[in-house]
């Protein structure tokens, strides 16, 4: 267990240190590679250093941008990470770092790369995945199943979705039956973002349900519901750009493949192939609970805070959860890892230890609509 | 879904599931919506009421009332009851008419419509020509009269509605009569009101629109007396002897006019314009009604004076000297007078006065000096003031029902002590089961508390709260308008009004421990009233207290309304629930949740601010603690910039339709309109994850009091928990001393968990299961006997519903057991959930607890506990209906209520167990289809037979089959049984000729078996030598 902190107290038990850089110079992170070692004094170790971001979750410092990066994000600390390179698990970068089980696909690809030699550009591992087609092999070609992932990054979900009426192929010839459609994305949103949803695109099916026979209100409430794992299946309006499968006959039906105005039965069995809801259900959803009595009125302005300050406060707060999170879990390598994650996304999602009133801003009304 | 559903389920389960769980909508509480026509049996005592939707409800003695609704969903124009008859005819305003016949089915009575006809007229006729204005069913039961637009009296064959042309009454027949210079054809257009003479039934009184009064004699089709009334035609009326009527006009007068064989031509006895000499309003209906004493009743409507009292909705009551205007506050549908039904009595002797308003029923008892009002048993108005919540507590103790009952007795001194007139029909459902109450909260500061164990919801007591606080308005301000000499005499009577003084003082949250027969409320400007029963007026100083939920968060300035102004020193109460504390918010928001632990002597409330604890055994604040958001947008800035965008979107989506209207227009000339579609830019939502950014995050919806393992496993303790809209929960441990030193020492409060769900709905439950995974019990309820005490060996579960999952913790540490999503599955969010308790109908011993869900679209689910299994699934409420999904409160034996409309509450029902529903039963007399046959002979007969039926007592089992048969079977009289047998069968066989058909064979059996229920084998071996 070689890892070590810098400028933050937080460690199981391992070393911990606290320095200053100048945040508008950083210098290049040759430099402060160097510096890392020499504090630590640990020169003659390969490391592999890591930072948390403002979600709380930990990602790479390797090259100078995402130093960069990293040093104008802490505000005003930065929690950095040191591992030793021979056992770092990429695994714990990037990825939803609120999850205690890791998917199969992301460790599968982890297990090829793991024991390459070092190199100093960011690989696809270090980045978040922020969506995925899934479930190709099993739905028509004119279908596309998005996989949506959303870690409490702020970025929106952003899309919009609006009635509409879709033709269908029946036995009794053409249709024109209710739909929903995506009606608009909100640029620079994770919808957006991803290019794998545009507007006009027809959903079919939310999280394996499908929306056929809902009302608009309905499919909302359920992407809602399913927001921090959202997997919407569409029947793209461009159908230009779909996976061609080879010599296969399309899809499940062998229905027309008229790109247009075909309708393609969706598998019989909704469930999703790649990503069993149980799975869903319980990476997606710790609940987070804080013992004790916490009381956020008397945490001082976040403006005004020294560093002393915050660590005291946080320090307290964490010394609860860190216990918990000790006691609920093995102590394998892997899981206490985890459990940086976990708790620093807890730090970051409980809002009361960050967020405080700014000054003079809030005013109310005293019309309430009661339910 | 799919997984709750799984193929393969357990076949007992099943079983058990249809013994348990049962849905049905039982009955409607409450007043009529809209209600737009009134008719009256006098022979069998019953009302009925249409409304515009096309309803129409019966009512008799308490508990017996009848429903059906018409397909066409049209306002029911007129009712009219067939004389002496089960049956009645209803016109709509699609000028359709319809009979309803009351028929008994499995031994209860049910309304049914049996035929419905559509006026029509020759080829190339206007629509007037059949336009259907006044109708008459002829005391001779077999033809009804249809006045029209056109001035023709149509003549149809009951019950089939075949039209009798040949007995068409038209102008040209009535005007040969009439001497040309008074009259012409316009005379006789438009049929105001049709009256048969009272005596001779074959004579009708036909009144046209424009002042001409014809008497038709029917036998001879010629009209013998014809009356030439100057102004427009409102109503008439005879008098009982036939020589005599009165008409009432369009100016406000009402004359009198003789009727006797010299004169044809008679001028009127007496013209009179009540509310003159200035202009008047039009009186539009008339009663005449002779006494013995010889003063007549001269009742009305309208006739006031057209400047100054125009608007009133007024009926005026003349006899002698007294006079006096009921004032209604809303419009007068119609009325009818209630009086002695024997035609041989030689006076009317009227005996109430029942005025159909659009918003509530009025009785006025005419017999009583004063002319006092009586308390309707049901149709109560439920909106007086609009209802602003409702709390329904089940299986009241004695006790608690007679203390509340002597208050409400006390409040209701000024009713007339005369019993309910319309008392027709017998009630045979069983006897309510349990004590329920239903407590509605209003918007004017009242808590109603109405009797909801049986089918009439009934007002037992009513709690006003203003008198705690100061209000703008007077109180003295009804008592300024009754003065001696006022003239018109008004008088309110009523009591719907609508118009709250203060919007602050509404009512938002109520609970009461039925037990200790506390009572917390809490309103809309913040404010939390705890109080006690008390069964004697008492003076003394309510205690006020201040919780500041912000706690001195800087920079935030509350731009909504005020608290309200407290009145210092003592405040006078009346016997019945009074305050003894007042807590108010700071800021003072509507009060959004409520608890009151009365074993603990604590009352939790919370806003969309925080939420704070209440010793009201101490008056001592425990603590608050605020759950608003620091970064809550609409906090931020002010719900008033919401209001704003609200208007901004609104004005955008009036020009985009303006737009639209203006392109189309100019497109047509063009000729496509395909683009016009895509023009009006569609309703689009928003998906986006829920954040701690959001709006109203903070607002507490959920408080729940639990004594459970909060801390450590080993030591349960008194707890208190919070669910906010942001999806956080929050439990404190509290620490309440013993009984012996709780005024000593302080109750305290901690902090022990805050959980925040990951999926951030808002949460809309909290309840504690203990080791049987039993919900724990209310306060005080195993102090008296009433439950088990709860498993405190086993583990407790901590079960939190948000509007978008189900979710089991363990206790004392907090971690994920079981959960059951529903908006993920479904689409679907919860708006209400209970625990209810549900038995199962086949055997006493077996009973189980469930959640009882409602959705937001509507549906019902029940979820069984503690495993979160949906067991069934009933759509309820239409999800369009936003307001009947609000106010929908269930019971905790699987029963409900909520808001079909303003003013009426559907009743029902999820269990086999408990079913309130009305069963009733109206005797008819069997002269249906060959009533010609019985006509004259036995009508007098059946009258007096109907005596020992009706009293309730004598309802057995078996009167349910036949009603008139047992009544006689009563008599013990078994002469009497053989001639029942004998003309039964002698009716039918002059019918079929064969004495022993298959019919007139299980006629007799049916007999037989009836006899062998009420007399014993005796009797029947006697009966049948």
């Amino acid at each position: 267990m070689g890892r070590k902190n810098c400028r933050c107290p937080l460690l199981f038990g391992a070393e911990f240190r606290r320095f200053s850089l100048d945040r508008y110079k950083p210098g290049k992170f040759e430099d402060f590679y160097k510096l890392i070692l020499h504090i630590h004094h640990i020169a003659n170790l390969e490391v592999m250093i890591g930072y948390a971001d403002v979600h709380g979750d930990l990602l790479p410092i390797n090259n100078d941008d995402n130093f960069f990066k990293a040093v104008s994000s802490a505000h005003p600390l930065l929690r950095v990470f040191i591992q030793r390179q021979d056992e770092v698990d990429y695994s714990n970068f990037g990825t939803n770092t609120l999850s205690r089980k890791k998917k199969a696909l992301v460790t599968l690809r982890n297990d090829n790369l793991r024991r390459r030699p070092h190199i100093n550009i960011s690989m696809p591992h270090d980045f978040r995945p922020v969506s995925s087609i899934i479930d190709v092999d099993i739905l028509p070609e004119t279908h596309r199943r998005v996989r949506l992932y959303r870690h409490g990054c702020e970025k929106p979900l952003g899309f919009y979705i609006r009635d509409g009426t879709s033709v269908r192929v029946t036995p009794h010839g053409l249709e024109k039956v209710p739909g929903i459609f995506i009606s608009r994305m909100v640029p620079g949103g994770l919808a957006e973002s991803t290019g794998l949803l545009a507007v006009n695109d027809e959903v079919l099916e939310v999280n394996g349900i499908e929306v056929a026979g809902k009302t608009l209100d309905q499919v909302t409430d359920m992407m809602i519901a399913n927001s921090h794992n959202l997997i919407i299946t569409v029947k793209p309006a461009n159908q230009r750009n779909n996976i061609i499968r080879s010599s296969r006959m399309s899809g499940s039906s062998g229905q027309s493949t008229d790109s247009t105005a075909s309708h393609h039965s969706l598998p019989t069995s909704h469930v999703l192939q790649n990503f069993h809801p149980d799975e869903m259900e319980s990476d997606e959803e710790a609940d987070i609970v804080i013992e004790g009595g916490l009381e956020p009125q008397h945490i001082p302005k976040l403006h005004s805070l020294t560093s002393s300050s915050l660590s005291r406060i946080n320090g307290s707060s964490l010394s609860h959860r860190l216990q918990r999170d000790l006691v609920l879990n093995n102590n394998s390598g892997r899981e206490s890892n985890g459990n940086i994650h976990k708790l620093l996304s807890s730090l970051k999602t409980d809002p009361r230890h960050s967020l405080v009133i700014p000054r003079g801003g809030i005013e109310e009304d005293g019309t309430v609509i009661t339910l | 879904m799919r997984r709750f559903l799984r193929p393969g389920h357990d076949p007992v389960r099943e079983r058990l599931k249809r013994d348990l769980f049962q849905f049905n909508k039982t009955v409607e509480h409450g007043f009529p919506h809209q209600p737009s026509a009134l008719g009256y049996s006098p022979f069998f005592r019953l009302m009925a009421i249409g409304t515009r939707s096309g309803a129409i409800k019966l009512y008799g003695a308490p508990g017996v009332e009848f429903m059906g609704l018409h397909e066409e969903n049209n306002t029911v124009m007129q009712i009219h009851f067939i004389p002496d008859q089960c049956q009645l005819v209803t016109l709509l305003d699609d000028n359709s008419l319809h009979l309803w016949s009351l028929k008994q089915h499995k031994g209860a009575s049910e309304l049914h419509e049996e035929h419905r006809f559509t006026l029509k007229g020759p080829p190339g006729s206007p629509p007037s020509a059949t336009q259907v204005t006044a109708v008459l069913p002829h005391s001779s039961r077999e033809v009804l009269y249809l006045g029209t637009e056109s001035g023709n009296i149509f003549v149809v064959e009951l019950p089939s509605f075949r039209v009798l042309e040949d007995r068409t009454i038209t102008p040209e027949a009535v005007l040969q009569r009439i001497p040309e210079d008074n009259c012409n054809r316009r005379s006789c257009e438009l049929v105001e009101a049709l009256r048969e003479h009272p005596k001779n039934h074959s004579q009708i009184l036909i009144g046209y629109s424009r002042g001409l009064i014809v008497l038709w004699d029917l036998q001879n089709n010629k009209a013998t007396h014809h009356f030439l009334g100057s102004q427009q035609l409102e109503n008439l009326y005879w008098q009982r002897d036939g020589s005599k009527f009165i008409s009432c006009h369009s100016d406000g007068s009402y004359t009198q006019w003789p009727v006797s064989s010299d004169n044809r031509q008679p001028e009127p006895l007496e013209n009179t314009v009540p509310y003159g000499p200035f202009p008047c309003k039009a009186i539009s209906k008339i009663y005449w009604q002779t006494t013995k004493n010889g003063l007549p009743y001269i009742i009305f409507q309208g006739g006031m004076p057209r400047a100054s009292y125009g608007d009133r909705h007024s009926i005026s009551v003349i006899h002698g000297s007294q006079q006096t205007a009921f004032d209604f506050t809303s419009r007068v549908i119609d009325f009818f007078i209630i009086f002695s039904s024997d035609p041989a009595a030689e006076f009317e002797d009227p005996a109430a006065l029942v005025v159909l308003a659009e918003e509530e029923l009025v009785v006025i008892d005419l017999k009583s000096a004063g002319w006092p009002a009586v308390h309707p048993p049901y149709l109560a108005s439920l909106h007086c003031s609009a209802i602003t919540c409702s709390h329904h507590v089940s299986n009241i103790p004695l006790k608690l029902w007679e203390r509340i009952i002597s208050a409400g007795s006390k409040q209701n001194i000024h009713y007339s002590s005369m019993p309910w007139p319309i008392d027709g029909g017998t009630n045979i459902a069983p006897d309510p089961p349990q004590r329920d109450l239903l407590l509605t909260g209003h918007e004017d500061g009242t808590v109603r508390f109405w009797d909801a164990s049986g089918v009439c919801l009934h007002l037992l007591y009513k709690l006003s709260t203003v008198r705690v606080f100061l209000t703008d308005a007077d109180p003295n301000d009804n008592m300024n308008t009754l003065g001696e000499d006022e003239w018109p005499p008004l008088r309110k009577v009523g009591t719907f009004d609508p118009y709250s003084d203060d919007p602050r003082l509404g009512i938002q949250k109520i609970y009461l421990c039925k037990y200790s027969g506390y009572l917390a409320v809490a309103g809309t400007a913040g404010q939390v009233l705890v109080m006690e029963l008390n069964d004697e007026d008492a003076e003394h100083v309510v205690d006020h207290a201040e919780a500041d939920l912000l706690q001195d968060q800087e920079g935030y300035r509350w731009k909504g309304h005020e608290k309200l102004k407290t009145r210092d020193g003592p405040v006078r109460f009346e016997a019945g629930f009074q305050p003894f504390v007042l807590v108010q918010c700071h800021p003072p928001a509507v009060v959004t949740s409520l608890a009151l632990h009365s074993e603990w002597k604590l009352v939790a409330f919370g806003t969309s601010h925080g939420f704070g604890l209440f010793d009201h055994q101490q008056k001592r604040l425990v603590f608050v603690k605020c759950t608003l958001h620091p970064s809550d947008q609409l906090a931020l800035e002010g719900p008033l910039s919401r209001v704003k965008s609200l208007k901004k979107s609104l004005r955008q989506s009036f020009r985009r339709i303006r737009r639209s209207r203006v392109s189309s227009r100019k497109r047509r000339g063009g000729g496509g309109n395909s683009s016009e579609e895509m023009e009006l830019a569609p309703v689009q939502r928003k998906i986006e994850a829920r954040s701690a950014e959001d709006s109203f995050t903070g607002f507490v919806r959920t408080l729940y009091f639990a004594d459970t393992f909060l801390r450590d496993s080993s030591r349960h303790c008194p707890s208190l928990w919070a669910g906010t809209n942001g999806g956080t929960v929050y439990a404190f441990c509290l620490r309440v001393p013993p009984a012996e030193r709780r005024m000593d020492e302080p109750v305290r409060a901690e902090q022990a968990k805050e959980i925040q769900l990951m999926h951030r709905a808002p949460v809309v439950g909290i309840l504690v299961l203990d080791g049987r995974s039993t919900p724990l019990p209310e306060p005080l309820e195993v102090a008296h006997d009433l439950s088990k005490s709860p498993d405190m060996q086993g583990s407790h579960q901590l079960l939190v519903v948000s509007e978008e999952q189900f979710k089991v913790f363990t206790l004392p540490k907090v971690s994920s057991k079981l959960k059951l999503k529903l908006t993920a599955l479904e689409g679907c969010r919860v708006r209400k959930v209970t625990v209810a308790n549900f038995g199962s109908c086949k055997t006493d011993d077996y009973s189980e607890n469930d959640l009882a869900v409602l959705t937001n679209l509507g549906d019902i689910q029940i979820i069984s506990l503690p495993f979160l299994k949906l067991q069934i699934r009933y759509p309820c409420i239409r999800k369009e209906d936003v307001s009947g999904i609000a106010s929908c409160v269930f019971t905790k034996y699987g029963q409900g209520f909520y808001l079909i409309s303003p003013s009426e509450f559907e009743r029902f029902s999820l269990s086999t167990k408990w079913l309130v529903e009305p069963r009733c039963i109206v005797d008819v007399p069997e002269v249906t289809s060959n009533n010609h046959v019985h006509k004259s002979g036995t009508e007098n007969a059946t009258r007096k037979s109907r005596g020992p039926g009706k009293t309730p007592g004598d309802c057995g089992e078996d009167e349910r089959k036949s009603g008139r048969l047992m009544e006689h079977a009563l008599l013990n009289d078994e002469k009497v049984l053989k001639e029942i047998q004998s003309t039964l069968e002698g009716g039918r066989g002059r019918r079929d000729h064969i004495p022993t058909s298959p019919r007139n064979r299980t006629l007799s059996i049916r007999i037989q078996k009836l006899c062998r229920k009420k007399f014993g084998k005796k009797s029947v071996r006697t009966w049948t030598k």
